[in-house]
């Protein structure tokens, strides 16, 4: 199970958070402007690295908030935890 | 007491031989390479000598052959799914299946015990049933049993009104059942090597060969080699291959955790799964019960899982099956599943000539092995999918034709 640093709440344990998938993939901004190739990658390729990886969690049984993270896919060890908006 | 004696096998016809196939060095090149010595990399190249001629094959395994996802799933047979393509797919695997004790000359504990899919609310139900009429049209074995029939046909479950989930009903599937993974590879792999295919394990391809947007080969850890055509039957760690080319993938890699329990009398007649409570349980020959969870909900390479996702598995199992709440864990472990945006696979052509991919199959890649080599070896041979992989194509994310199996793929994604 992983531990997680919320980082309004501090350590929870994982039952406690959601998992957003992928972070930092913003809305297109001029949606009209996609063809259907950009809309499949938009909608559904993601990023699926071994090793670091920018992903978002949601601290649902707590302050409710989403956060962003960096975390190794191989280790499960969080390089990074990050309130939205901030820099890690 | 007789004491032991080596030779005591020779007279009962139980003597074995100490290897399935050979172990060659990588030749310089190939017509076909394959990456990945699972069951789909090995049902391939076993497909190309028997059905296409094709024997000039290398199938690469960066482990030991059979010691990924085809070592840890949970050997459940089956293809009670809604949609046509995937009810054709998976068909055509079954009625494989049924076959290949005998082709294979293997007996590897093929058991059409059938396969329940519990429903725990209403709506459950009306999906149940609309699965069971839709299986039903594509000429797949598919019932409706009330609660009582499913109780009858696996008398340890628990269909009381008196549990958080009850049971009202379950779809059911006779031919449906179970293999013993690990000789279902032996097999195929035995096949395959005696009809000329190179089996090489211990080289972890790293890269391929390009000649502008044709691939041409491979790089491994044990030198280049080039080949004709190259096939990925790499499961969890597609996308990393492909991340060499620059070949996005909608692939993400998730954990995906099974258990056995200690070896117990039979007490499960037929596979049991549910959708609702997330468990899936039958008993292996030898007497485990063994169970599978849903996938943990986080990207990850790393071959093991959150225990939560465990502690639910087993109360659900213990509420389905209260006589095993005194059963002990013997192990559990989890297996990189390749989970695509519509639970469906992708098996075809890729933007790169000569280059063929087999991923996105998931938490169900086992049941579909024999129709993967048939599909893929197809596609390999002829450079065109074959009509029964042909909708499963990489082409679908951008045209829209999603072929989404959530439902059928049950439990775990």
């Amino acid at each position: 199970m992983l531990l997680i640093s919320c980082p309004w709440c501090g350590e929870r344990e994982e039952p406690e958070f959601g998992y957003g998938g992928q972070a930092h993939i913003a809305y297109p901004a001029d949606p009209e402007a996609l063809d259907d190739e950009a809309w499949a990658q938009y909608l559904f390729f993601r990023a699926n690295p071994k090793g670091p990886f920018a992903e978002r969690w949601v601290h649902s049984a707590g302050c409710r908030r989403w956060f962003n993270a960096v975390r190794d896919t191989v280790t499960n060890e969080f390089v990074s935890i990050s309130r939205p908006g901030e820099l890690p | 007491m007789t004491e032991f004696d080596p030779g005591a096998g020779q007279q009962t016809g139980q003597q074995h031989p100490d290897w399935l196939w050979r172990t060659p060095d990588p030749r310089r090149s190939y017509d076909v390479i394959i990456v990945g010595a699972g069951g789909h990399g090995l049902a391939t190249a076993y497909y190309l000598a028997k059905n296409h001629g094709i024997t000039n094959v290398a199938v690469l395994e960066r482990g030991w052959l059979a010691g990924g996802n085809m070592a840890r799933n949970t050997t459940i047979i089956r293809s009670n799914y809604l949609w046509d393509e995937s009810a054709a797919i998976y068909e055509h695997a079954l009625k494989l299946w049924e076959g290949l004790p005998a082709e294979l000359d293997y007996d590897f504990l093929f058991s059409q015990r059938g396969v329940m899919n519990l429903a725990h609310s209403p709506q459950d139900v009306r999906d149940s049933k609309r699965r069971v009429h839709a299986n039903r049209l594509n000429g797949v074995d598919s019932e409706w049993l009330t609660a009582a029939e499913a109780q009858k046909a696996c008398p340890i479950l628990n269909i009381s009104p008196d549990v958080r989930y009850p049971v009202l009903g379950a779809t059911w599937q006779p031919r449906a059942g179970i293999a013993k993974h690990d000789h279902v590879a032996w097999a195929f792999a035995r096949r395959a090597d005696e009809l000329g295919v190179d089996l090489i394990q211990g080289c972890e391809v790293t890269g391929f060969l390009r000649d502008g947007d044709r691939v041409v080969g491979v790089q491994t850890s044990r030198g280049s080699i080039r080949a004709g055509s190259v096939a990925l039957a790499a499961a969890g760690h597609s996308s990393v291959l492909a991340e060499t080319l620059g070949l996005p993938l909608p692939i993400q890699s998730h954990p995906l955790q099974a258990l056995v329990s200690e070896l117990l009398e039979p007490v499960h007649p037929t596979v049991v799964m549910s959708n609702h409570v997330h468990v899936y349980v039958s008993q292996a020959h030898k007497g485990e019960l063994v169970m599978g969870a849903g996938v943990d909900s986080y990207n990850s390479y790393g071959q093991r899982g959150s225990v939560h996702v465990i502690e639910a598995q087993m109360a659900a199992a213990v509420e389905l099956f209260p006589i095993f709440a005194r059963a002990h864990v013997l192990r559990t472990w989890a297996g990189i599943v390749d989970v695509s945006p519509d639970a469906s696979p992708i098996v075809g052509r890729t933007p790169f000539k000569n280059l063929y991919i087999n991923c996105g199959w998931g938490t169900g890649g086992f049941k579909a092995t024999p129709a993967v080599g048939w599909v893929l070896a197809h596609t390999i041979a002829t450079g065109d999918p074959h009509p029964l992989n042909a909708p499963f194509s990489l082409e679908r994310f951008t045209t829209g034709a999603l072929i989404d199996e959530h439902g059928a793929a049950a439990v775990a994604h």
